[in-house]
């Protein structure tokens, strides 16, 4: 037996090898973001102007919010249908609380809001990991539930107003330039995706990949996933912040927006099933999907086609995701009713680019493409016919 | 009759057979011996039809065969006897051996003519105590062994793969399947037999091949070789060389490890101690309770009656973190369902108990990452790879890292040598006596009787879930069987 010892690569190469982990799976939306920035720049020449760029960021601010909490809910193996109805609800409940008290802080507002929010995941998380019910009827049901309760409370059309000092963080400008909204992405941005680097995003994250393996390990899985969901319910609530001051009460306000969140999520690289992808991706992904409704608009593309458009993006990524790309690259020759003459090589990889799933460090390729050389066995040759 | 060529297949992109040959010819008794993990199995899948070559061919008769599925296999005459009987175990002997070839008389299932037919199959096995119309749970392991030879004759087999066929029989059992397999050489089947007993294979055989890392090293007439050179053959070394030394029975410490009393819905009476610095082997058949018994430690399904203690203090661990908070670690039986969570990196798995329950190492840095590597003697390059990408020798070293993170004061290792190459395989070896060595209390449960044998201080046997004797360091694999299939042997009595 050998002591070579496990030598960490040291220099470029070892950033190499880590910026590609760093990508992994969100390399493609990092490349549709491109080619969709670049497209509205040649669709709209002013768009790059800093007041309309900046816009533009503002408007995505709210998903972009939003994908970052749910990434973390599908990163752990779940989903969080209930974000749209908490968003609503959000923006319905500041509205409310403003016309029962006209002089309130805007600061206290917000963190009542998403102190609310989390209190929303927090039953979502214990019913879901507690009660064992499917995240995706907890949240669903907890949609419907917000929904209705939003509906009853208001009649139907909400009353009051947002005072200018709440709405700031979704309309005005700090420093005179920046929009508020795109500070409170960057931030929470970061926030989240030093979470995912600590000790409770890496056993969230390896709950997600294999919920078995972790509760062997000792991750209190539910624990753990509990808090994935609080965290989702409190930037939810954020959103409803930012969508408030934007574009002021509605009782529609966050409608459809858990599914343009999903949709980002998954757009980003993300796993669904869990245990696979970064934030970063995710927040990639509602950007993207922010400048393709943009670009749509501009070419004169019906809004009414957007849910359309996010069906049919959904169902690529995840397909794309879920294709067996290793089969294809190591399997071909033994499809059954194609006999492989005696010898045959593994096939040589299929041409175009690395496909999402697979998209390891070049250095640790598992050995797929190297012919198998013909095994130089000391074999003594069979001793003849049998004796029987 | 058969004739594999250049067999070859991986796995997740590991080879596991590198370009094996075999044949075999009509009444011949062709043995297939190697360690766990040699390719074996996957050579008799490959031929059963569980698993698709990645290339090489296959021919029955001569005329080529592609098999993607054991339907296919089992059409072109090749059956197999798996090591876990693959019967019903609620439906009759009759129905077992008909299933899915029913005879039918006017669409309806003709139970007569099945019964009768049975009868006269079991007749040609000399096995006529057998009832066609007893419910196959009633019958004993080496029974039911006949009703699936009997099954494998009602579908026409000619070549009968059979994995193991030994490993769950009690001594005069062993004989009476010798037997059967004479009579069924008779009538000119031919006869792969994949079994690791010398003594067996000696007898019955007459071609050996061995297999090792995947690869063919010999295939010898019977008559021309010997055990010492099978065996040699097989492990690559001498024997003796294989094992690190064993503990000085002075130099073990105080109990670190004790359990009395325990048991639960799957465990009764048991009692035991281990000592820092010694490994205590668990031996067992499958199902008597071996892994049970880790589970049950690991409190990943816990003791319900009895006490514990860990370094003297009583422990009830419920789940698996008090376990771990207690100083109990497992590496589990099932790698790659429980062991690891394979897409993320080396890293992450190595530092995930620390994480998850905050014990042992403190620094997640990449200090400490690389000197738990080393520690297990990781050979692989990059700790940001995905373990999923590691071979099998490879993905346990991180498994016991992981846990070597968590500083334990016992160590419950379940088949920790399972699919693993023998280089690995050595290391783990070493490993686990080095870790006894530095004061750890080691349990180590095996199915490979060389390695029990030559890695326990002690052997505790179990069967049904009881202790069925405790063996000194040195047990010749007799004396563990017999205690194993003490219980296994009454029932058969019985039948």
């Amino acid at each position: 037996m050998t002591t070579t010892t496990a030598t960490p690569v040291q220099g470029p190469v070892r950033l190499g090898t880590r910026l590609t982990q760093t990508l992994g799976t969100a390399l493609p939306v990092y490349v549709l973001l491109a080619l969709l920035l670049g497209a509205l720049a040649v669709t709209d020449a002013g768009f790059y102007e800093p007041d309309r760029f900046l816009a533009f960021v503002r408007r995505a601010a709210p998903l972009v919010l939003l994908a970052a909490g749910q990434y973390l809910v599908i990163v752990s193996g779940h989903f969080d249908l209930s974000v749209g109805a908490i968003v609503t609800t959000g923006v319905v409940a500041a509205a409310e609380i403003y016309h029962g008290f006209p002089g309130a802080h805007w600061l206290v507002v917000t963190l009542a809001l998403v102190a609310a929010g989390a209190l929303v995941g927090l039953v979502n998380g214990l019913i879901t990991t507690g009660l064992g019910v499917p995240s995706f009827i907890t949240t669903l049901g907890m949609m419907l539930i917000l929904e209705g309760g939003v509906f009853y409370w208001t009649g139907g059309s909400p009353t009051g107003y947002l005072p200018d000092d709440f709405r700031a963080l979704g309309r005005q400008d700090a420093f005179g330039w920046l929009p508020w909204a795109v500070l409170v992405c960057a931030v929470v941005g970061a926030a989240v995706w030093w979470l995912t680097r600590s000790r409770w995003g890496r056993t969230l994250i390896a709950t997600g990949d294999s919920e078995r393996a972790a509760e062997l390990s000792g991750v209190a899985t539910a624990r753990v996933r509990t808090l994935a969901f609080v965290l989702s319910g409190a930037a939810a609530a954020l959103a409803a912040v930012l969508v408030g001051g934007f574009s002021g009460v509605s009782a529609q306000a966050g409608s459809g927006m858990e599914f343009e969140a999903i949709t980002a999520v998954v757009l980003g690289g993300v796993l669904l099933g869990g245990g696979r992808g970064s934030v970063l991706g995710a927040m990639a992904g509602a950007f993207a999907l922010t400048a393709l409704f943009t670009l749509l608009n501009l070419r004169g593309v019906s809004g009414s086609l957007e849910p359309t458009v996010q069906g049919l993006i959904v169902i690529a990524a995840v397909a794309v995701g879920a294709a067996n790309w290793s089969r294809w690259r190591r399997r071909s020759p033994s499809r059954n009713d194609q006999p492989p003459p005696p010898g045959t090589h593994a096939t040589t990889p299929p041409a175009g680019p690395p496909p999402a799933t697979e998209t390891a460090p070049p250095t640790t390729a598992p050995p797929t493409t190297a012919p198998p050389t013909a095994a130089p066995s000391k074999e003594n040759p069979s001793t003849g016919g049998p004796t029987a | 009759m058969l004739l594999m060529q250049d067999m070859t297949k991986s796995f997740l992109g590991i080879r596991v057979l590198h370009s094996v040959s075999l044949d075999l010819a009509p009444g011949e008794v062709h043995a297939v011996v190697g360690e766990n993990g040699a390719g074996k199995s996957t050579l008799m899948k490959l031929l059963s039809g569980e698993h698709s070559p990645d290339s090489g061919r296959i021919e029955i008769d001569g005329t080529p065969r592609v098999f993607g599925h054991p339907a296919q296999a089992q059409a072109a005459g090749v059956g197999i006897i798996h090591q876990e009987l693959a019967l019903l175990p609620d439906r009759t002997v009759a129905e077992n051996v008909f299933l899915g070839r029913e005879p039918t008389r006017r669409g309806l299932v003709d139970r007569a003519a099945m019964a009768r037919r049975t009868a006269e199959l079991l007749a040609e096995l000399n096995a006529s105590e057998i009832a066609p119309d007893t419910p196959v749970r009633e019958l004993s392991v080496a029974l039911q062994q006949t009703v699936e030879v009997a099954k494998a004759l009602a579908a026409d087999v000619r070549i009968l793969i059979m994995d193991e066929p030994t490993a769950a029989l009690a001594e005069h059992e062993v004989t009476a399947l010798f037997d059967l397999v004479r009579r069924l050489t008779a009538r000119g089947l031919g006869i792969l037999y994949v079994s690791h007993r010398m003594r067996e294979i000696f007898e019955l055989s007459q071609r050996i091949t061995v297999l090792k890392d995947g690869r063919r090293v010999t295939c010898v007439r019977t008559a021309d070789t010997d055990v010492d050179q099978i065996v040699r053959a097989m492990v690559g070394r001498e024997l003796s060389a294989y094992y690190p030394p064993r503990a000085d029975p002075g130099a073990l410490g105080e109990p670190v490890l004790t359990v009395a009393g325990g048991g639960n819905d799957r465990l009764s009476d048991i009692d035991l101690t281990v000592r820092a610095g010694e490994v205590l082997g668990v031996a067992g058949l499958q199902g008597s309770g071996r892994s049970a018994l880790a589970r049950a430690i690991f409190g990943a399904d816990p003791f319900t009656r009895g006490t514990m203690t860990v370094a003297g203090r009583a422990v009830r661990p419920r789940r698996p973190r008090e376990a771990i908070r207690a100083g109990i670690a497992l590496v589990g039986e099932d790698r790659k369902a429980e062991g690891l969570t394979l897409r993320q990196s080396v890293r992450d798995n190595t530092l995930l108990v620390t994480r998850a329950v905050g014990v042992g190492e403190r620094g997640a840095g990449e200090e400490t990452v690389t000197r738990l590597l080393d520690r297990v003697r990781l050979t692989s390059r990059s700790t940001g790879r995905e373990v999923r990408f590691l071979s099998g020798g490879n993905q346990q070293k991180v498994v016991i890292a992981k846990w070597l993170a968590a500083r334990p004061r016992v160590l419950l290792f379940d088949e920790p040598t399972r699919g693993v190459d023998v280089g690995a395989k050595a290391a783990i070896h070493t490993l686990v006596r080095e870790l006894a060595a530095e004061g750890l209390a080691v349990l180590l449960i095996s199915s490979e009787l060389p390695e029990l044998i030559g890695m326990s201080d002690r052997v505790l046997v179990l069967s049904d879930g009881r202790p069925a004797g405790e063996l000194p360091a040195g047990p010749s694999e007799e004396e563990i069987m017999r205690g194993a299939t003490a219980t296994g042997a009454d029932r058969a009595g019985a039948a």
